[in-house]
This record gives structure tokens, C-alpha cells and sequence, in this order.
């Protein structure tokens, strides 16, 4: 059943305030240590740097999808 | 933040920001939002080759988070998507040829340009002229014009036009309620979809979500649904040959992405507020934007 649209905007608030949170802890830890292996792909192997792109805007869709999904299952107390 | 592959330096918030918006954009209108994501990478100082291919990869990010939403709220015709798949990558082909050739005759700034104002402007104005006449026809005959199910097309000659085409072989589209429609009717749409992806850069949703409603007849909410998972496979394509090439900057896609997949959340959710019309009335000032953007460019001489 569909929730009215100023508890979802509520909800919406409250989920985008934690992911941001998320979201700067993934600057600062990952890309630090991504950047320099992904620069000598990019430049020495190619093909590698290709396959790594894919894999990783795959992986990195997949599992934001699933923490963003996480994240409002939480914050609903356990509604979906 | 610097991003030693593209050689830029980008604050990192501000690229996750505008992935947000281009997020919420697509999730709610089923487009990639190049028309949006392009000039602005552009404008923070990474080159043009970069801007291309980077927003092409981050498109796909955001088009899976949004994609997967709608299939929860079955908004993805899964049959319509792998036909379609077909004519956008044949089209797209075809749009970059058509760019060479241009390139060769000197001319293609200006014919491009003045392509993308007219597709635009055009697409804009009768977009925002159906939708409200819909919206009025949904008003005198509906219950609850605003229910996402009051779905009410009223230029609908061009989608009975291709429905009927008898050219086998003809297929059922169940999800979009259609018993019967030729193969090559959805073929030749998404082929008219890819050419402009090619010719004008981009995903081209911003021509295949209203040609979907249009010129087959899909439901707004199918249609936004279906371009967005089409968009997976004809974005995800270009990607690859943009990084093949060298133009693609992960990293900053990566980041773009960061606020892209919760906008793409959002905006997919938030469609199960607004009907078909109210969709499609939104929608209509987007391509206008593009239109202005495009016709400045030609004026000022900054092309891409």
C-alpha cells in the first residue's frame, strides 16, 4: 500500500542524511586506494582498465542499490 | 579531490550533488540526463572526451539502480526492452556514421546543433501540449485524475497507426497491455532512438521515453521503466567503447554515482505518486532545456 507523501519525504530526509554519511566514508577509504591501481590500468593495460570499469559501476550499482534498499527497510522500523 | 586519470581536480561533493539530481531525473523520467551531466563536468574542468564517455559508464550505474525499483514496481516490459535493444544499438551505429560523414563535410557542428534544437523544441512543445489536454480529458472523465493508474494519451493516432501495421511477425506485450504489435514497429522506434543517441550523444531518453508513448502506445510508467533498462545495454555499450578509447574516467563516475543511486531511488519511487499525464508534463520543459543549452553553444562558438 502507498505511504503518504510527506512521511515518505520524512523518510526520504532521514535516509538521505545517513548516506551521505556512507558516502563520505567511501571517498575517503576506497577511492584513496582505487585511484593509483586504476591510473596505471588506465595508462599500461587497457583492456583490464575496461573490464575493471564495468565490474566496478556493476558492483558499486548492485551494492548501493542494496544499502540505499537497507538503509529505508531500517529506518521504516522493518517496513518494506 | 584530484582524479589522476581525467588529471582534474573536482570536489568530490559537488560531483556526488549533481549525480543526485541526474539521479532524481532519471528515476523519475526514465533519461539519462546527459543533456544535464555533460555541460556541468565540462563546465568543472574535465575535457570533453572525458565528459562523454565518463557520463555514459555513470548512466549505466544510475539506470541499474533506477531499472531495478521499477522492476519492483513492475513498471519493465522485459519483451518490449530485448526487441528494442536491437534497433537502439543499429540506430546508434548509425548516428556515429552519420557524425563522421558530417565531420568530413565540415559541417557538423552546426548541423548537429540545429537538429538537436529542433528534435527538442519539438518533442517539448507537443509533449507539453498532449499532456495537458490530457490532463483536462483525465479531469472530465476520471474518478481520480491523479491516480498513477488514470493513464489518458489523447494524441493517440500515431500509436493505433503502428499497432496496426500488419507486418509479421507480430507480437503480445502483456505488461504494456497491448495483444499485438509488429516486431518491426518497435524496431523501427528504438532504431530512430539509438540514431539520435548516436547523432546527438547521450541515451536519447529524453526521445525514446515519448516516442515509447507515442508512436507505440506504452504506458507512461512502463515506458520510463523500459527506456531505463534499455538504457543498461545501449549506454553500457558505448561505455565500453569509450573506455576502449581512453575517455572514460571511472573514478569520477564512481563518485557522480555515489548520489546518483539514491536520486535514482527516489525519483523511481516517487513515480507512484503522479499519473501518466503529470509524468508527461514534467517531463516536457526538459528537452527545452536541452534546446537552450545546445542553441547557446552554437552562439557562443563552445562546441563540444
Amino acid at each position: 500500500m502507498k505511504e503518504p507523501i510527506q512521511k515518505v519525504l520524512r523518510f526520504i530526509a532521514i535516509e538521505l542524511a545517513a548516506y551521505a554519511v556512507l558516502a563520505v566514508a567511501y571517498f575517503c577509504l576506497v577511492l584513496r586506494f582505487l585511484g593509483p591501481w586504476l591510473a596505471e590500468l588506465f595508462h599500461e593495460q587497457r583492456v583490464y582498465y575496461v573490464v575493471a570499469c564495468v565490474l566496478l559501476m556493476f558492483g558499486q550499482a548492485i551494492g548501493l542499490e542494496r544499502l540505499v534498499t537497507g538503509l529505508s527497510y531500517i529506518i521504516r522500523g522493518g517496513k518494506k | 579531490m584530484f582524479f589522476p586519470i581525467s588529471g582534474v581536480h573536482i570536489n568530490p561533493f559537488l560531483l556526488a550533488i549533481l549525480g543526485l539530481v541526474i539521479g532524481i531525473l532519471g528515476g523519475f523520467f526514465g533519461v539519462g540526463g546527459s543533456f544535464l551531466s555533460g555541460p556541468s563536468l565540462f563546465s568543472l574542468g574535465m575535457p570533453y572526451n572525458f565528459v562523454v564517455g565518463t557520463d555514459l559508464i555513470h548512466i549505466v550505474g544510475k539506470s541499474i539502480v533506477a531499472a531495478r525499483q521499477h522492476r519492483i514496481l513492475g513498471h519493465i516490459d522485459l519483451k518490449l526492452a530485448a526487441v528494442m535493444v536491437i534497433g537502439t544499438l543499429v540506430g546508434s551505429e548509425t548516428g556515429v556514421d552519420a557524425i563522421e560523414a558530417l565531420k568530413r563535410s565540415g559541417e557538423v557542428n552546426l548541423v548537429v546543433g540545429l537538429t538537436a534544437i529542433t528534435v527538442f523544441t519539438v518533442i517539448a512543445i507537443f509533449g507539453g501540449w498532449e499532456s495537458w489536454q490530457a490532463l483536462r480529458k483525465s479531469a472530465a472523465t476520471t474518478d481520480d485524475p491523479d491516480s498513477p493508474k488514470a493513464d489518458v494519451l489523447v494524441f493517440d493516432r500515431l500509436a493505433k497507426f503502428f499497432q496496426r501495421l500488419p507486418l509479421a511477425p507480430r507480437i503480445s506485450l502483456k505488461q504494456s497491455g497491448i495483444l499485438k504489435i509488429s516486431i518491426w514497429s518497435i524496431v523501427l522506434v528504438s532504431f530512430v532512438g539509438g540514431f539520435f543517441s548516436g547523432f546527438l550523444g547521450g541515451g536519447a531518453g529524453y526521445i525514446r521515453m515519448p516516442a515509447m508513448v507515442y508512436l507505440l502506445g506504452i504506458p507512461t510508467h512502463i515506458a520510463v521503466g523500459t527506456d531505463l533498462f534499455e538504457i543498461i545495454i545501449s549506454a553500457g555499450y558505448g561505455s565500453i567503447r569509450h573506455a576502449m578509447n581512453g575517455n572514460v574516467d571511472i573514478l569520477v563516475a564512481l563518485v557522480m554515482h555515489t548520489g546518483a543511486a539514491v536520486g535514482a531511488q527516489l525519483g523511481a519511487r516517487l513515480t507512484q505518486y503522479f499519473s501518466g499525464p503529470w509524468i508527461r508534463l514534467a517531463f516536457a520543459p526538459l528537452p527545452l532545456l536541452g534546446a537552450i543549452m545546445v542553441a547557446i553553444a552554437l552562439i557562443t562558438g563552445h562546441h563540444s
